[in-house]
């Protein structure tokens, strides 16, 4: 039989705010456990929520960018349910009416371009952490997290494979990157992805859906999705039925297994939050943020490839993220010559060598000018190419500029043509036989005399010197 | 002095005639002689209370008088105050201590008032007789073997037999109305978003508002400029609201060319007879003062308690799952996992109207009910705000009976919720649609007071106050006292 896989994801992003969503506490990550915390946020009785706008802002930001409807009025519902890391015993969302409606993502895939329709994109408040590992018969909470802004981006079940929705969430992964609307780092669960997953016969109805939780990295989401979609495949073809539940994907044992089933499934009770008016934007507002909008990866690829003559791949690399492609810009801008060199020195030299050194271009030693000051010492004849590539190990190493290593090593190619010709003619006094043989026509052996000139110069003579003072000596 | 008004204190305070430190010692030895009778106050710290009296002494003498200087003024234990327990008098917030005042709290110590101590209510306000207090029921001082109304019940009850000049309820169905009324003081609900709810415990957040429950209008005025305005950390606060002029409107002496609603889904088979008779004397009066009575109608209004007592249980039950034993409050001995120490902590610390409650909101709210029932009041609760709107088309005001009885027995109606629950039933509506409304007393029924509501459009409180200031400037009812507690403490 073949069968169909069928993959809708709901993620949760961290909005980039000083603030919570609902307080003035600090989001940073890391503090002392329940040291960020305040009345409104620990939930102490009449307390009242206040709305922070740059989350607001934020979120209208990524539903323009992925083409969705700004809702200018929405509306924020509680979510009931009882556990010890909710303060109010409800959580803050919108369940009704969400700030952005209906959008889409567009990937790359087997069959070409595809497009990956966005749901919805509402704002809701984290909860805490309970703490149970190391601790005997009790929990620990810390409620640093509680109230921290987000935005959950709910796909349609677009997807067909593990492998499309990890191109979906790495296009969104970078979107809200380029953004600023998050730091996406997973690791401190600023980007956390459930997925719906079902099977189906090719043209049948959508199967019944199981929702994997604890995914928490894009290796983890493309295998708690296989073996999720073989354990349904096995389950159906061996007789059984898929039923709907939620099941947690164990990394250790890569197995998803049930956590609850539909029956145990809560309800929420959602209903209007009255603390907060309906949220209420002007089209003049949402326009204001369009207009701030920066130029999107898939933009810019295009124009890197059209203004630059970039390949696809450089491309891509250069505009990975927002700082990158600045960084290549204003190397461009300090080099205008060669954007095409500059392409190469960036993305096969520079990256290549900070990311040896676990950095990135964001905190890289040296800035774009420096950069292009190494590429016009090979353009004047300086240095050669290979010898740059020593300086620039050398520039990341102690964040010198070129000409400085250059001067303090000595390393300026030699182009003084009386020099070159007095060396080449004692090489030629040295070596008669090879002098001999090729003028006896064994052209290959210019290569040699080559070798030789550089051998006794360090790699410092300028190598088309080189080349027309050793014909016409020869 | 006993009963004298917020207004004439101040003009005592003003000529030297006496200190804050004199007032609130004496307002003290009323409150050590009479609350034990009537469980009036659930807390008051006596050397706290005159040491803010003897700071406002030494504000007065060196910066002048602030808008209340001095003057006495008891808070429902709704309120957080930063000083003190506030228990919302349930045994789940047993020896809770706020870490901040509410908004009321703060607006009241910047205009110099002394805070006399936390006043009983219903637990969590939840009640209309204060008889589900986790620290016993309030007395009514007419007659002590009645119920003061409720929630309010123990800030209508000290304000009546002058345990304390004035006092600070909140107004969710008609907890400082009713109270008012049972009491035969003055009690002001001022529209939804006039006054910040910031620091009130909530019980239904969309009708929730705190008001002033005084001897007379103009000290409900006073306090009503006082604790009014815009709180930005409130979100239902409203920044631009339109403004009243308090105490210019209590100098309305006359009534002519004011047009008055007598609602007639508010005179009801079933009410007392002394309640209507004293309403009717009541609109005559206005009438004699220039007024225009004029019927209308407010067809929803059979709808109200229905719809209310879905929309307020339904908030109610998110509002109160804050208490779970996790960060503060009662915890049950020992639990024996998570599940248990949730269970048996709310199950001892919740009385059994707030369990009622918290049981039918989440009923209300459930999958497969929500339409049928939350949705549906919602609804109900349009049409209401509509009823209103298209009568104050006709009328600048209108009067009603703020409850159909007088006080009844302690323990009347405990056993029948549903009965207890009409007693709201001329003050609910006004909590739907958010319009400002005052109670004020107007006569006697079965030798207990009897209360006539006023009701404005949204943010009009200078309506019913201009309308309640000239009735009672044409009547004696407001001077009225219970018998029990005229004397002097001393």
């Amino acid at each position: 039989m073949s069968w169909e896989v069928v993959i809708g994801l709901e993620v949760h992003v961290q909005i980039n705010s000083k603030t919570k969503a609902f307080c003035g506490c600090s989001t940073a990550f890391g503090a002392e456990p329940n040291s960020q915390t305040c009345p409104v946020c620990l939930g102490m009785p009449g307390q009242l929520p206040v709305l922070n706008h740059i989350a607001v802002d934020k979120t209208i930001l990524t539903g323009l960018a992925i083409n969705a409807t700004i809702n200018l009025e929405s509306r924020f519902d509680r979510k009931n349910y009882f556990y010890p890391d909710l303060p109010k015993g409800y959580q803050i969302t919108q369940f009704s009416v969400p700030l952005v409606d209906g959008g889409y993502l567009d990937i790359a895939s087997n069959d070409g371009k595809k497009r990956i329709g966005i749901t919805r994109i509402h704002m809701e408040e984290d909860a805490g952490k309970s703490m149970h590992e190391g601790l005997d018969a009790v929990s620990h909470i810390d409620l640093n997290r509680s109230g921290v802004p987000l935005m959950e981006v709910v796909s349609e079940p677009d997807m067909r494979s593990a492998d499309e929705a990890i191109a979906y969430l790495k296009q969104l992964h970078q979107l809200i990157r380029f953004l600023d609307v998050s730091g996406g780092n997973m690791e401190k669960g600023q980007f956390r992805c459930d997925a719906n997953v079902s099977v189906r016969q090719f043209g049948a109805p959508l199967g019944t859906r199981a929702e994997l939780k604890n995914l928490n990295s894009f290796r983890f989401i493309k295998q708690g999705i296989e073996y999720e979609v073989i354990r349904q495949i096995e389950l159906i073809e061996d007789g059984g039925t898929v039923v709907q539940e939620t099941r947690l994907y164990d990394s250790v044992k890569g197995e998803t297994r049930s956590m609850r089933s539909k029956e145990e499934a809560h309800d929420y009770r959602y209903f209007p939050e009255p603390d907060l008016p309906p949220l209420r934007i002007s089209a003049e507002e949402v326009a204001l943020i369009r207009a701030g909008m920066p130029e999107l990866p898939p933009q810019l690829r295009q124009r890197f490839e059209e203004e630059y003559g970039l390949s696809a791949y450089d491309a891509d690399v250069l505009t990975q993220t927002r700082d990158l492609a600045t960084w290549y810009e204003q190397l461009v801008a300090a080099h205008p010559k060669d954007p095409k060199r500059c392409a190469n020195w960036m993305a096969n030299e520079l990256l290549g060598r900070l990311n040896e050194q676990g950095q990135n271009i964001s905190n890289a030693p040296i800035d774009a000018k420096t950069l292009a000051v190494l590429l016009d010492r090979i353009d004047d004849g300086t240095i050669s190419g290979k010898i740059a590539k020593d300086v620039l190990d050398t520039m990341i190493k102690t964040g010198q500029s070129a000409d400085q290593i250059i001067e303090e090593k000595g390393l300026k190619q030699v182009s003084d043509t009386g020099a070159i010709d007095a060396l080449i003619k004692e090489i030629i006094e040295a070596n008669p036989k090879q002098v001999e043989q090729y003028r006896g026509g064994r052209d290959k052996l210019f290569g040699f005399f080559v070798g030789q000139v550089m051998k006794a110069t360090r790699g410092q003579a300028n190598p088309s010197v080189v080349n027309t003072r050793l014909k016409a000596l020869l | 002095m006993a009963f004298s008004s917020l207004t004439c204190l101040q003009q005592r305070l003003d000529a030297g005639e006496t200190t804050a430190v004199a007032l609130a010692q004496h307002y003290l030895d009323r409150i050590q002689k009479y609350n034990p009778g009537l469980n009036a106050f659930v807390d008051c710290n006596v050397p706290h209370v005159l040491a803010q009296a003897g700071a406002s002494d030494a504000y007065r003498a060196t910066h002048g008088a602030r808008l209340l200087e001095g003057l006495p003024i008891a808070v429902k234990d709704i309120f957080c105050t930063s000083n003190g327990p506030t228990q919302c008098c349930s045994k789940i917030l047993h020896n809770y201590h706020a870490p901040y005042d509410a908004h009321v709290i703060t607006r009241l110590k910047e205009a110099g008032a002394v805070l006399v101590g936390k006043t009983n209510m219903d637990e969590f306000a939840m009640g209309s007789s204060t008889e589900t207090s986790a620290f016993g029921t309030c007395r009514n001082p007419w007659n002590t073997a009645t119920i003061p109304g409720g929630s309010s019940g123990g800030s209508a009850a000290a304000v009546a037999a002058a345990l304390t000049p004035a006092a600070i309820g909140t107004d969710t169905g008609g907890s400082i109305r009713q109270p008012a009324a049972l009491c035969g003081i003055t009690g002001l609900k001022p529209t939804y978003g006039r006054v910040s709810r910031r620091g009130i415990i909530a019980f239904a957040s969309s009708l929730d508002q705190a008001g002033p429950m005084t001897q007379t209008v103009r000290d409900a005025a006073m306090i009503g400029a006082v604790i009014s305005g815009h709180d930005p950390a409130d979100a239902t606060s409203v920044a631009d609201a339109p403004r009243v002029d308090w105490l210019g409107a209590c100098e309305s002496r006359d009534m002519t060319g004011l047009k008055i609603g007598r609602p007639r889904e508010y005179f009801i088979d079933g009410m007392h007879d002394g309640v209507r008779a004293s309403v009717d004397a009541a609109l005559e009066q206005c009438r004699k003062l220039g007024a225009e009575i004029i019927d209308v109608s407010l067809p929803h209004t059979k709808y109200a308690v229905a719809a209310y007592y879905v929309i307020a249980p339904s908030e109610a039950s998110a509002n109160l799952s804050r208490y779970d034993a996790v960060r503060f409050g009662h915890r049950c001995d020992s639990p024996e996992d998570l599940l248990d120490m949730y269970t048996r902590s709310r199950d001892e610390g919740f009385g059994e109207e707030v369990k009622r409650r918290i049981l039918t909101g989440a009923f209300a709210l459930s999958s497969g009910y929500y339409d049928a029932y939350y949705l549906k009041a919602q609804q109900v609760r349009t049409l209401i705000r509509q009823d209103f709107e298209h009568a104050f088309e006709h009328v600048d005001v209108m009067a009603t009976p703020t409850s159909p009885v007088p006080a009844f027995r302690i323990g009347e109606k405990t056993d029948d919720p549903l009965t207890m629950y009409l007693s709201d039933v001329f003050t609910i509506a006004v909590n739907l649609a958010g319009l400002p409304a005052l109670s004020q007393p107007c006569g006697m029924a079965d030798d207990l007071p009897v209360g006539l509501q006023w009701i404005a459009p949204a943010w009009q409180e200078g309506a019913v106050l201009s309308a309640a200031a000239a009735y009672e400037a044409a009547t004696a009812w407001h001077r009225q006292h219970p018998a029990l507690f005229t004397g002097d403490a001393a």
